[in-house]
């Protein structure tokens, strides 16, 4: 039998197998009593798995979990719950339909004989988000909410279970601003003094020697080492968790871009936002041929907006855009890509992919009108367009009608990314083109960006990883607030300078 | 300048809520110009509450499935197969073969056993919705189809006339159901009565929030603990309890039972609670706006009745008022995320 005071929960050769693959394997783990457990890995090493069997939102195939000496079963969350386990989800689990102390009281509620007892939950919320440095009024529908502030509430609705002894963060701060996470670990400090055990999962390696108290990496669905946060240095956690030391290397161009046409100049674009101020303010860049131009800045800086209105997403939009010299009448999606644009989008699950069509038509969807031949699709030049795209980008398919979802997150990107090659643009606008796909991948990805520009194409790519933009941009712009903070080439592009001209454009209010 | 576009979009936001009621009021300005004060006599007025109450009961039920983001399309179904049932045991009993003897049963009885069916007809819905997986909107065209169906099979699609029961057997009484206490209609009372346990349910039980929270994320209110196979379920034995009510209702008023009672009522059902502000896609509604919406498809029909306007106009302009009212109600959300946007930009 296991027992250990140091130890909340001890969980023993754990193995998930799902349909074709292992999630974990053998991974066993223990939950440090009052302190900060980090958890990290790459995508897909079985952070996220390990702690929802944790949680009781799913169960091992095989293994078992001890807490104070016995062995527990989690069959659902309540059971979890009802032994003080609380998590806080990647994605938001919230209900936007729903008022702020619904949402945080949902699951135990407060009654009164067999009445909802309304007063108790509001003043039981505002005192939890006072608690927070978050003072929203209980009753705004969550839905209205920023993402930050919604985040908040999240958190809030787990400190609401008195009997809480270990919270389970999971990416808590990946939609939080500076402050917001400043204020998050605070509360994370305030909980550990409570005798609250924490187990802390981010991408974010800084924040982990900031606040983490104990390190466990996973890779592949197994156990890989485990040490104090104090006697180790980054170097070796990320050593650890790729299996060697990656950094990016910085991409060599043999074009010389000073001796390059401009493709695309833009004068003073603008996108108000609803309800007032501006969402992209007096914007000007310009982009020349061959170029792989980074854009960097917070999330909200309307990185993603700009993309937009260069697809014409955004009709309201004010400002010039020039294509080879030419001044463009920016219409709809449908006359951009005719023009000359493409987009890789952010989010690849809800805009990149067809998820009921297969590898092949994902590919081929934004151009199936030049393999038309009469009123029929010629299916001979589609297949060997598509399969030119897999070759060409190296997309790792097996047969090409299989279904996309079939694929890991670095091929469907890739995938993604063949589909607007295949319109042939000039333009090729890349939305967080790395976003949850393994290092592997993200390498692969770079290089395809890095390959496509020697080219001739001239390349637009928003990323929020500094170490990414940097090592495959040629030049960076930093947008902030809507404003175009600074331009930065060459030895100007360091990470200190990038991280200062994100925030350039904050606090200047909305009416500036 | 901003002040006043904020007064101006709050003032907006306050008609746009309150829609459903003006519209009200203006159908029965409307009607009464039209029709002069006939309109507004007490037997105008009690027969359309007598309609209003029908499918206004029907949408009570209608609007906790939809909140949740399913649909209820057998309830029509029931109405008749709970009339034909209700009416067969008043008039022939329950034959045992084996035993060679006919049971009759006294109303209160009947009323329990009907409402037990509808509960039953709901629970099946519910059970292939959840544990069979199937869309609400073809499990419920589906068990439609088969209410209807035993309808007719009941008496062979013949109908029940003169329900009254039998002095001597003590099964007399069902007509107060379908008459009026102190000049209102009984089904009027029943239907207030519903409404208010509805609104306590909806705001007050802490079921009422499995129901909005299912229905505005699913898998956070699985994640929360909530079974949401259960909190559907019961919203469809609630749809089908109303919908039992309607069919003894309708029969009790006809003193009649007909195999194609309540056909096509659950889109009278749908529309009053859509009219009322229910989201289709789930998550929010009112009790209140349902109510409304049911006099607003009331008023409607009958109006239109009164008017002379064909039957085939009628159809219509239904179609067109549902389809307004759903316009009006994106424009209504829309405003609302701008304004919510805006307050959130002056806090900042």
């Amino acid at each position: 039998m296991f027992d250990d005071p140091n130890v909340v929960l001890h969980c023993e050769k754990i193995d998930k197998i799902y349909p074709g693959t292992k999630a974990l394997d053998q991974v066993s783990f223990d939950l440090l009593k009052g302190q900060v457990n980090v958890l990290i890995g790459e995508n897909g090493a079985g952070k996220s798995t390990l702690m929802k069997m944790i949680a009781g939102i799913e169960q091992p195939s095989s293994g078992k979990m001890y807490m104070d000496g016995k062995e527990v079963y989690f069959k659902d969350t309540n059971a979890a719950r009802a032994k003080g386990i609380g998590i806080i989800h990647q994605e938001l689990s919230l209900f936007p339909n729903m008022t702020v102390y619904q949402n945080i009281f949902m699951g135990h509620e407060k009654k009164k004989g067999i009445f909802l007892d309304d007063k108790a939950h509001s003043e039981g919320a505002k005192k939890i988000l006072k608690r927070l440095e978050h003072e929203i009024p209980p009753d705004t529908m969550v839905g209205d909410l920023r993402v930050g502030q919604q985040q908040m509430v999240e958190i809030a609705r787990n400190l609401n279970q008195d009997d809480l002894r270990v919270l389970i963060m999971d990416e808590p701060t990946s939609s939080l601003s500076a402050a917001e996470v400043k204020v998050l670990f605070k509360i994370m400090r305030e909980l550990l003094e409570a005798g609250i055990s924490i187990v802390y999962i981010s991408h974010r390696l800084e924040e982990i020697m900031e606040i983490g108290d104990h390190v466990t990496i996973l890779r592949d669905g197994k156990y890989v080492a485990d040490a104090a946060v104090k006697d180790i240095e980054l170097s070796w956690i990320v050593e650890n968790m790729v299996g060697k030391n990656t950094q990016y290397h910085r991409f060599e161009r043999s074009i010389d871009l000073s001796k390059q046409p401009k493709m695309l100049e833009i004068k003073n674009l603008c996108l108000p936002k609803k309800g007032g101020g501006w969402t992209l303010d007096h914007v000007s860049l310009d982009l020349k041929k061959g170029e792989v131009l980074g854009i960097y800045g917070l999330l909200g800086a309307g990185r993603s907006e700009l993309f937009e209105c260069l697809m014409g997403l955004h009709p309201e939009h004010t400002g010039d855009v020039f294509y080879e010299g030419k001044k463009l009448k920016i219409k709809d999606v449908a006359t951009q890509i005719q023009n000359g644009f493409a987009l890789v989008p952010e989010d690849r699950q809800s805009q990149g992919l067809i998820q009921t069509l297969d590898i092949g038509k994902n590919t081929s969807i934004s151009s199936l009108k030049d393999y038309v031949k009469g009123l029929f699709l010629d299916e001979k030049a589609e297949n060997a367009a598509v399969d030119e795209q897999i070759r060409d980008i190296h997309i790792k398919v097996a047969d090409k009608r299989l279904p996309i979802l079939s694929l890991s997150g670095g091929n469907q990107q890739k995938v993604v990314i063949g589909k607007g090659l295949l319109t042939k643009p000039k333009i090729l606008l890349l939305d967080e083109p790395s976003r949850g796909i393994d290092i592997g991948a993200k390498t692969e990805v770079f290089e395809i960006i890095h390959e496509l520009a020697e080219k001739g194409l001239s390349i637009i790519v928003i990323s929020s990883e500094l170490k990414e933009i940097m090592a495959i941009a040629d030049r960076i712009c930093v947008l902030s607030n809507g404003k175009k903070t600074g331009e930065l080439t060459g030895d100007e592009i360091t990470e200190d300078t990038l991280v200062r001209t994100s925030y350039a454009g904050l606090g200047t209010g909305r009416n500036a | 300048m901003n002040n006043k576009k904020s007064n101006n979009n709050q003032l907006l936001m306050t008609l746009l809520k309150g829609r459903t009621f003006i519209v009200l009021v203006l159908l029965v300005i409307f009607f009464t110009i039209v029709k002069g004060t006939t309109f507004l006599s007490a037997s105008t007025l009690t027969m359309v509450a007598k309609h209003v109450a029908l499918y206004g009961i029907l949408a009570l039920g209608m609007t906790f499935v939809i909140i949740t983001g399913g649909i209820d399309l057998s309830v029509g179904s029931v109405v008749g197969l709970v009339g034909m049932l209700a009416g067969g045991m008043i008039q022939e009993g329950i034959t045992l073969k084996f035993a060679g003897v006919t049971l009759y049963f006294s109303v209160p009885v009947i009323v329990i056993a009907m409402l037990i069916v509808g509960c039953l007809i709901g629970a099946v819905n519910g059970l292939i919705v959840t544990k069979l997986g199937v869309a609400p909107f073809i499990a419920t065209l589906g068990t439609m189809y088969i209410c209807r169906g035993f309808a007719n099979l009941r008496s062979n699609g013949a109908t029940f006339s003169d329900i009254k029961g039998y002095d001597g057997l003590g099964n007399t009484g069902f007509k107060i159901l379908g008459s009026n206490i102190a000049g209102i209609p009984t089904g009027v009372y029943i239907f207030a009565v519903l409404a208010v346990i509805s609104v306590i349910i909806l705001k007050k039980l802490p079921f009422g929030w499995y129901v909005l929270a299912v229905g505005g994320n699913e898998k956070s209110a699985r994640l929360s603990g909530i079974k949401a196979d259960k909190i559907k379920i019961i919203v469809y034995m609630i749809s089908g309890f109303c919908a039992a009510w309607v069919g003894m209702i309708n029969t009790a008023q006809l003193s009649a039972a007909h195999p194609a009672s309540g056909d096509g009522w659950e889109m009278n059902a749908i529309a009053a609670t859509v009219l009322g502000g229910t989201s289709m896609s789930g998550g929010s509604g009112t009790i209140i706006g349902t109510v409304v919406g049911a006099f607003v498809i009331g008023v409607i029909n009958d109006g239109m009745t009164m008017c002379g306007v064909s039957e085939f106009w009628q159809k219509v302009i239904r179609g067109l008022v549902i389809i307004l009212a759903v316009v009006i109600d994106q424009t209504q959300r829309n405003l609302q995320a701008k304004m919510a946007l805006q307050a959130r930009n002056e806090n900042k």
